[in-house]
């Protein structure tokens, strides 16, 4: 219904809800209204998280971090799949594998630098954070045809953002995808910079969504600050999906308030009034417009909100901090499932090494 | 002479020559405005304008095909890849492409272009952004491969990698990218392709290393030294051609051998320098040659990264056990 009546060539773009938390009843999908609290909820702890990220960072605690500060609506995406459904993340998904189940300790620890994080509980349904950003595409075009081959009614989603659309592999990935009609969601989360390029430079196409034309399926435009928008698309391309409908395409329009990562400067490339300009589009703000407007939401309440959510966050903190230092052998435990007897010896030569030159054999000059 | 680091010597070189060769032009992922991620390119698009220093689309591949053909059109690109783990997607042009004009063209084409790319770990950065896969481009005959390891020859390779005339990677040690200042000559002077450089003269044991790994050879050296062993220190500098007849003459002279690297030890540039001085020198050998290297396995996320790279005490055990045979 969204797919037809929103025609990314001729520039239409679906906003249900508007930054100032009014809704176009007309589009109105069957979200109901103590679900979108919860949302508003968990998109604040996310929020909150993201920012204890940055802060971890400067503070040496925490490696370079992406941050999804204004893409919370976007990554609530992944909220809106069923238990059974994959996700698929690039590096910028903390908060999609966050929506989807991911305990925060697990991603903490991943920025932290430890590999441990990402061997997520396997029932969560979701693959590692793949830094090559344009790759999820390919691997959720495979986990989905699995799940076609083997009869499940799962579907796969595969994030990606306006930068890795220019990259061959998600060309690959929608062909196949078209080629096979494999169940498999691809969502573009078009933060409009690629570090420093501008969409305008990325690609001459007026939208990213259009392209799924070409591929011989479905495209949609969403404005992806809007949650409603962000669930009548996902609705509908997994209920197409599960159908045996094959893929669709969204392209979730939003805005990085932040940086690219930690140790990025974007006043380098676009002036700070640009992101001021972008501010009352957040979609966190216009959620709680809306929920106000329906008596669910209080200044009081905002306070607890923020208060459990910080709660919330420096456990997940205190429990990833808790965690000891990873063993050096896991570097060969994990490369190898057998490990050939070259490796077994680089292992026990480190293990000698670290035996005898104590805490401070592993500093380089 | 002012004192320098490796970015700005780099950054320099291109500025110089982009002066003087109108058909140099650099294009790479936020090389433009941002000036590079390690703002190598800092400064260039202001002075040579868009059409010279250009801001890609994310596409490696689409960058280093592209640059070919700029090439082969009668231009001199300096395409950037962001960091190596992503030179993987474009391997496909590096490898099977640039590689391969020459011959497949019987020499009507050599694309002459210089393909930068920051190389190596020990940034605490993410997956991807610290590796070494040096090995799979010298294992590819016609690429031409160079890392420096100070400002004074990444400024002078990277003129010489310009005017070269045929292909050229250009590895960048980000791990030592502003960490060593140098005096760097103001004017244009090349360091040559293919030849190594003897760094520290040594009896007792040859140490080779390329890239970020001198400083930790040097240091190592410089331990040795305080206990009475002369050391020397050979900077491979150019890993294809590779220059072995430099360290085949060391060992001649000293006897002794270890090599350090960052990336895997199993099939990595250690074991081609190794098999060639075992074939030149081995009645000079007074013990096996030994590599401090990266291991075999996947380059671990920065927990693990310290426990992962070769450093001075590491090269120390290996010198030991050379002198120790």
């Amino acid at each position: 219904m969204y797919f037809d009546k929103f025609d990314p060539l001729k520039g239409e773009r679906l906003e249900i809800m508007d930054k100032d938390g009014n809704v176009n009843e007309a589009l109105r999908p069957d979200l109901p209204d103590d679900r979108i609290k919860d949302l508003y909820v968990r998109m604040t702890v996310l929020r909150e998280a993201d920012k204890t990220a940055l802060s971890l960072q400067r503070e040496g605690r925490m490696g370079t971090y992406a941050p999804v500060y204004g893409q919370e609506a976007a990554q609530a995406s992944a909220a809106f799949l069923n238990e059974q459904d994959w996700i698929v993340p690039s590096y910028r998904e903390t908060g999609a594998l966050f929506m989807k189940g991911v305990p925060l300790k697990n991603l903490y620890m991943y920025w932290m630098g430890d590999e441990r994080g990402m061997n997520m509980d396997r029932k969560l349904r979701v693959l590692p954070i793949d830094v090559v950003v344009g790759c999820p595409p390919l691997h959720a075009v495979g986990v989905s045809w699995a799940m076609k081959l083997k009869g499940e009614k799962s579907v796969a989603v595969g994030y990606f953002g306006d930068g890795a659309s220019s990259q061959g592999s998600v060309h690959e990935a929608m062909n196949m995808a078209g080629v096979f009609k494999t169940p498999t969601v691809f969502v573009c989360q078009n933060n409009q910079f690629a570090i420093s390029l501008p969409r305008s430079r990325q690609t001459a196409a007026h939208t990213i969504a259009q392209r799924a034309l070409g591929y011989g399926f479905k495209g949609i435009q969403i404005y992806g600050n809007d949650l409603l928008a962000v669930y009548a698309a996902m609705k509908e391309a997994t209920d197409l999906a599960r159908k045996g409908g094959g893929p669709s395409f969204i392209e979730m329009l939003t805005y990085r308030f932040g940086p690219h990562t930690t140790a990025d400067d974007p006043s380098k490339y676009r002036p700070a009034e640009e992101v001021e300009r972008n501010k009352p589009f957040d979609p966190l703000v216009r959620l709680r417009l809306y929920l106000d407007k329906k008596g669910l939401w209080s200044e009081d309440e905002e306070y607890e909100i923020i208060d459990d959510a910080k709660r919330e966050v420096a456990s997940a903190l205190a429990e990833a901090e808790a965690v000891p230092p990873p063993n050096p052998s896991d570097l060969f435990d994990y490369t190898w499932k057998d490990i050939p007897k070259q490796a077994k010896m680089q292992k026990e030569e480190l293990l000698s090494f670290l035996a005898k030159a104590g805490k401070g054999g592993g500093e380089h000059a | 002479m002012p004192k320098i680091n490796l970015v700005t010597a780099i950054n320099q070189a291109l500025d110089q020559e982009m002066a003087k060769n109108r058909n140099i032009i650099v294009l790479g992922e936020d090389v433009g405005r941002e000036g590079g991620v390690f703002r190598v390119t800092d400064g260039l698009q202001a002075k040579y304008g868009e059409e010279r220093v250009i801001d890609t689309p994310l596409t490696e591949a689409g960058i280093v095909g592209s640059a070919l053909g700029l090439a082969v059109g009668g231009l001199l690109p300096v395409p950037e890849i962001q960091f190596e783990g992503f030179m993987y997607l474009a391997l496909d042009q590096i490898v099977n492409q640039v590689a391969r004009y020459r011959s497949r063209s019987r020499g009507l084409y050599t694309p002459s272009l210089v393909l930068r790319i920051p190389w190596g770990g020990g940034i605490r950065a993410p997956e991807h952004h610290s590796d070494s896969p040096e090995a799979v481009l010298v294992n590819t005959p016609g690429l031409t491969v160079v890392q420096p390891s100070n400002p004074y020859d990444a400024k002078g390779l990277m003129i010489s990698a310009l005017r070269y005339g045929a292909p050229v990677i250009y590895c960048e040690p980000k791990r030592i990218y502003r960490a060593i200042k140098q005096e760097v000559p103001e004017e244009e002077y090349t360091v040559p392709i293919g030849v190594s450089n003897v760094v520290r003269e040594g009896r007792d044991v040859t140490i080779v290393a390329w890239g970020a790994m001198m400083r930790d050879a040097l240091k190592a050296a410089e331990e040795l030294d305080a206990e009475g062993v002369s050391a020397e220190v050979i900077d491979l500098r150019t890993l294809a051609p590779m220059d072995t007849d430099t360290i085949v003459k060391s060992v001649v002279k000293t006897g002794r051998l270890v090599i350090t690297h960052e990336a895997p030890r199993t099939a990595g540039i250690g074991a081609e320098i190794a098999a060639r001085v075992g074939y030149e020198a081995l009645t000079s050998l007074l013990a096996p040659i030994e590599r401090v290297t990266g291991y075999d396995t996947v380059m671990p996320l920065f927990k693990l990264e310290d426990y992962y790279l070769p450093n001075t005490q590491k090269i120390l055990v290996g010198v030991r056990k050379v002198l120790n045979f």
